[in-house]
C-alpha cells in the first residue's frame, strides 16, 4: 500500500479507478467538480480504462448509468446538492430497476439562498428512493467505502444502488493521508460484475415494463426485503474488508466511540463526528462519561444498534446538519422511531449545527455535551435546539 | 418482378396493445424488420411503453429497456457505452420515443446524445400529440389542431403554435443523417433505418404515424391519410445526409390541405380561411425545402 496525501475528491477518483467501472457518466457541479476532472485525467493518461460519458445534466448522468448498468456493466457517477436533486427521478428508477450503481454525493446545502457548503439535506431528501446511503467521515473512508459499496450493491441478494456522502470542503477539498490499496488486492476483493439479467440480443427480455396492481406490490416487497438484508451484508463486507485491508468502520452501520460505560452520547454523521471524537477524549480526561455513536449507514437504518445503545445510556443528543421542515431532524425522528415500544424511555434531544457549512468547533460540541448531561439529570427542556442562532440572545459558548 | 426490400423476419410478434389503425405499431414492425435481431431498444414513456404488453408478456422479439419520459438520448448513450466496453460494436442501439418525449421533454437529452456523437439511432414516431396520456398538445401538434389541452370551446382555444421543426434542429447539430419518413412508404422507411444504422454516429428518424384515436380519423384510412400528408405538403418526406438535403417524394400534383385536414376530427372546427393560411405556410416551407435541396446539392 502507498500512503498519499489527497483530497476527498481525489480519494473518490482513485477509488473509482480501483473499482474499474466500465461506464462512468457525470456532469460537473461544485464542489464535486474536481472528481469529474480527476477521472478525466485518469482516462487521458490511460490509467483508467472506461467509457466516460460526459452528459448535459445530472438527470442524464443517472439515466446513462442506468442504461449502461442494465446492459450488464459496472457504473459510477458523482454529484452534489442540486445535481442530486435533479437526479431524484432517476434515483428511483435505478433502485426500482435493481441496478447496483454507486454514486458519490458531495454533501452541499440547497439553494436558495445559494450556498456551496456542507449540509446533509441533499442526501436526506433521497431517503425513500431505495438507495443504500452511507456517510463518510474522512478521505480514507471514502476510498475504502467505494470498494465495499460495489461489493454490497452487486451481491445477488441485494442488487440495490448505494450512495456515499462526503461533506463539502471538509472532505472534498481537504487533503488527508490515505492508504491507497494495491489494485491486485482490490481486484481479488471485488471481482468483475457479472449480472444474471441484462439487455442481451441473444436472450431478449424487456426490463421495467408495465405491471398491473396485482403484481406491483411484490416488486416493492422484494426491494424492501433486500434493503433489510443489506444490514447484515454491510456488516459482513465491513469485516471482510478488514481481513484484507486492515481497516474497518465500526460494525459497518454504526461506529461507537467510548460508548461502553457512557452516560450520554452524541449521535452524528459525516465529518462532525471527528470533532465530537476529539471532545469526547478531552471530556473523558476530565472524568465525564461521554461517548460518540457515528451513524455511518442511514439506509438501511441500524435500528438494532440504536436500541442496543439506548439501553446503555441516560440521554442521547442527536447532531444534525439538516432539518426536516415540519418535524425535527431526520436522524432524531428515526432514532425515536426505533426506540418506540422497546421500553427504553430516555431523553433524546435534537441539536442542529453546521447547517450550510457553519463551522462546528470543539467548544460548540462541549456546550452540547454539557447541555445533554443536564438533560440526562433534569429531563428534556426542548425537543429541538437550533444551536448558535444569531438572534442576539446567543450565549458566548455557542458563537 | 421487383425485388422485395423489406426483410421477412418478424421481430414484433402478434398481440400488441395498439389501437386500430395505429401508425406507431406499423412503424415499429418495420423498424425491427430493418434493424434485425442484434438490436437493443430503449423506450421512454409513450404509447410504446404500453403497447408491447403487460408484464410478464411482450410482443417484442429484441431486448427492450423501458425508461423515463425525458431520458431516451441519455439512455442510448449509456447502452452504447456499455456495449463498447464489452466490445460489442456491431449491436444496433435504437431509441424509440413519441413526439412529446422527443420535441418537448426529451429534447435536451437528445441534443446531448447527438452532440456527443453516440453511435445510435433515435426514432421519433410522430403522432403530433401526447396520445398515450390522452391526446394533450405537444410542440409537434400542428397549428389549429384540437387536443384535450387545446379544446375548441367558444374562445377558439385550439393549438396556436407552429409545429417545431425538429429536422432543422438536428441538422443544426451537424448530425450525419436525419430524415422524415412515412408509414405509407415502408420501403423508404426500411431503407432509412438501415442507412441510419450503417452510419457510425448519431442518426435521427422521424416517422409520420397517424393516430386515429387522437386525430379522430377512420382507422381504415390511416395509410390514405399518411399519403395525403405528403401530397398536401403537410409532412414532406426527405433526408439530410451530412447537410445535403434530398426530398424523397415530390408530389406530381399537390392536393388541397383542406381535403387532408377535414378527414380528421381534430381539424373539423377550422374555417376555410384558416386552412388557406396554413396551406400558404406549408407551401412556403416546401419552397424553402426545395431551395435547401438545390443549394446543398450544388458542387
Amino acid at each position: 500500500m502507498v500512503k498519499q496525501v489527497i483530497t476527498g475528491n481525489m480519494a473518490t477518483a482513485m477509488g473509482t479507478r480501483l473499482c474499474r467501472p466500465a461506464v462512468i457518466s457525470a456532469y460537473p457541479i461544485t464542489p464535486q467538480t474536481t472528481i469529474v476532472e480527476y477521472i478525466a485525467d485518469f482516462v487521458a493518461d490511460g490509467t483508467l480504462k472506461t467509457q466516460y460519458v460526459k452528459v448535459e445534466s445530472e438527470h442524464s448522468a443517472m439515466s446513462c448509468c442506468i442504461s449502461a448498468s442494465n446492459t450488464g456493466v459496472r457504473t459510477f457517477t458523482a454529484t452534489s446538492a442540486h445535481g442530486l436533486l435533479l437526479m431524484h427521478e432517476m434515483l428511483e428508477w435505478a433502485a426500482g430497476a435493481r441496478l447496483p450503481i454507486v454514486l458519490v454525493n458531495v454533501n452541499r446545502a440547497n439553494g436558495p439562498p445559494w450556498s456551496v457548503w456542507a449540509d446533509h439535506h441533499d442526501t436526506i431528501m433521497q431517503r425513500d428512493t431505495g438507495w443504500m446511503s452511507i456517510f463518510c467521515e474522512n478521505n480514507q473512508e471514502i476510498l475504502d467505502s467505494m470498494i465495499m459499496a460495489f461489493k454490497v450493491a452487486e451481491d445477488p441478494d441485494i442488487m440495490l444502488p448505494m450512495m456515499l456522502s462526503e461533506d463539502a470542503f471538509y472532505l472534498s477539498h481537504t487533503s488527508e493521508p490515505v492508504d491507497v490499496p494495491d489494485q491486485a488486492l482490490v481486484d481479488k476483493f471485488l471481482p468483475e460484475y457479472k449480472p444474471e439479467h441484462f439487455l442481451d440480443p441473444e436472450n431478449p427480455k424487456g426490463f421495467g415494463s408495465l405491471v398491473m396492481p396485482p403484481q406491483y406490490m411484490e416488486f416493492r416487497y422484494k426491494m424492501a426485503e433486500s434493503m433489510d438484508l443489506a444490514r447484515e451484508k454491510i456488516r459482513k463486507v465491513n469485516d471482510e474488508f478488514y481481513e484484507v485491508f486492515g481497516r474497518k468502520y465500526g460494525n459497518g452501520l454504526i461506529e461507537e466511540y467510548r460508548c461502553d460505560d457512557a452516560e450520554v452520547v452524541l449521535v452524528g454523521a459525516g465529518t462532525n463526528a471527528s470533532t465530537v471524537r476529539e471532545v469526547v477524549d478531552r471530556m473523558r480526561d476530565e472524568g465525564h462519561k461521554v461517548g460518540l455513536a457515528r451513524l455511518r449507514c442511514f439506509r438501511p437504518f441500524p435500528y438494532e444498534e440504536i436500541r442496543d445503545l439506548a439501553k446503555r445510556v441516560k440521554a442521547i443528543g442527536v447532531f444534525e446538519r439538516t432539518y426536516t421542515f415540519g418535524y425535527q431532524g431526520p436522524f432524531t425522528a428515526e432514532i425515536k422511531g426505533a426506540l418506540y415500544g422497546t421500553g427504553v424511555d430516555i431523553p433524546i434531544k435534537n441539536y442542529l449545527l453546521g447547517i450550510g457549512g457553519r463551522d462546528i468547533r470543539t467548544k460548540h460540541v462541549r456546550a452540547v455535551f454539557e447541555d445533554i448531561m443536564k438533560v440526562a439529570e433534569q429531563g428534556l427542556d426542548q425537543e429541538t435546539k437550533w444551536f448558535g442562532l444569531l438572534d442576539g440572545n446567543t450565549p458566548e459558548e455557542e458563537l | 418482378m421487383g425485388k422485395l426490400t423489406i426483410p421477412e423476419q418478424e421481430l414484433m410478434r402478434p398481440g400488441h396493445m395498439g389501437c386500430l389503425g395505429c401508425g406507431g405499431t406499423l412503424a415499429m414492425r418495420l423498424a425491427l424488420k430493418a434493424a434485425g435481431p442484434d438490436t437493443i431498444i430503449s423506450i421512454p414513456a409513450c404509447c410504446w411503453a404500453v403497447m408491447p404488453g403487460v408484464w410478464p408478456n411482450t410482443c417484442m422479439g429484441i431486448p427492450m429497456l423501458y425508461t423515463a419520459f425525458e431520458v431516451t438520448g441519455a439512455s442510448i448513450s449509456g447502452i452504447r457505452a456499455a456495449l463498447d466496453a464489452k466490445g460489442k460494436k456491431d449491436t444496433n442501439v435504437i431509441g424509440w420515443a413519441g413526439d412529446g418525449g422527443t420535441f418537448d421533454i426529451g429534447l435536451q437529452a437528445l441534443s446531448g446524445m447527438v452532440e456527443r456523437g453516440t453511435n445510435a439511432l433515435y426514432i421519433c414516431y410522430d403522432n403530433e400529440a401526447y396520445m398515450n396520456t390522452g391526446i394533450q398538445r405537444s410542440s409537434s401538434t400542428p397549428e389549429g389542431a384540437w387536443t384535450t389541452t387545446t379544446p375548441v370551446g367558444t374562445e377558439n382555444y385550439w393549438e396556436q403554435g407552429r409545429k417545431k421543426d425538429m429536422i432543422s434542429i438536428m441538422v443544426a447539430h451537424g448530425i450525419p443523417y436525419a430524415a422524415t419518413a412515412n408509414v405509407a412508404y415502408p420501403e423508404d422507411f426500411v431503407r432509412k433505418v438501415q442507412k441510419a444504422l450503417s452510419i457510425d454516429g448519431p442518426t435521427y428518424l422521424q416517422i409520420f404515424a397517424p393516430c386515429p384515436t387522437g386525430w379522430k380519423s377512420q382507422p381504415a384510412k390511416s395509410i390514405k391519410l399518411a399519403k395525403e400528408a405528403i401530397t398536401s405538403l403537410a409532412y414532406p418526406m426527405y433526408e439530410v445526409e451530412n447537410g445535403v438535403y434530398k426530398i424523397n417524394r415530390k408530389p406530381k400534383e399537390q392536393t388541397p390541405l383542406k381535403d387532408y385536414m377535414l378527414k380528421q376530427g381534430r381539424f373539423r372546427h377550422l374555417t376555410e380561411e384558416f386552412i388557406e393560411e396554413q396551406q400558404k405556410m406549408l407551401e412556403a416551407n416546401w419552397k424553402r425545402l426545395l431551395k435547401l435541396e438545390e443549394i446543398t446539392n450544388e458542387e
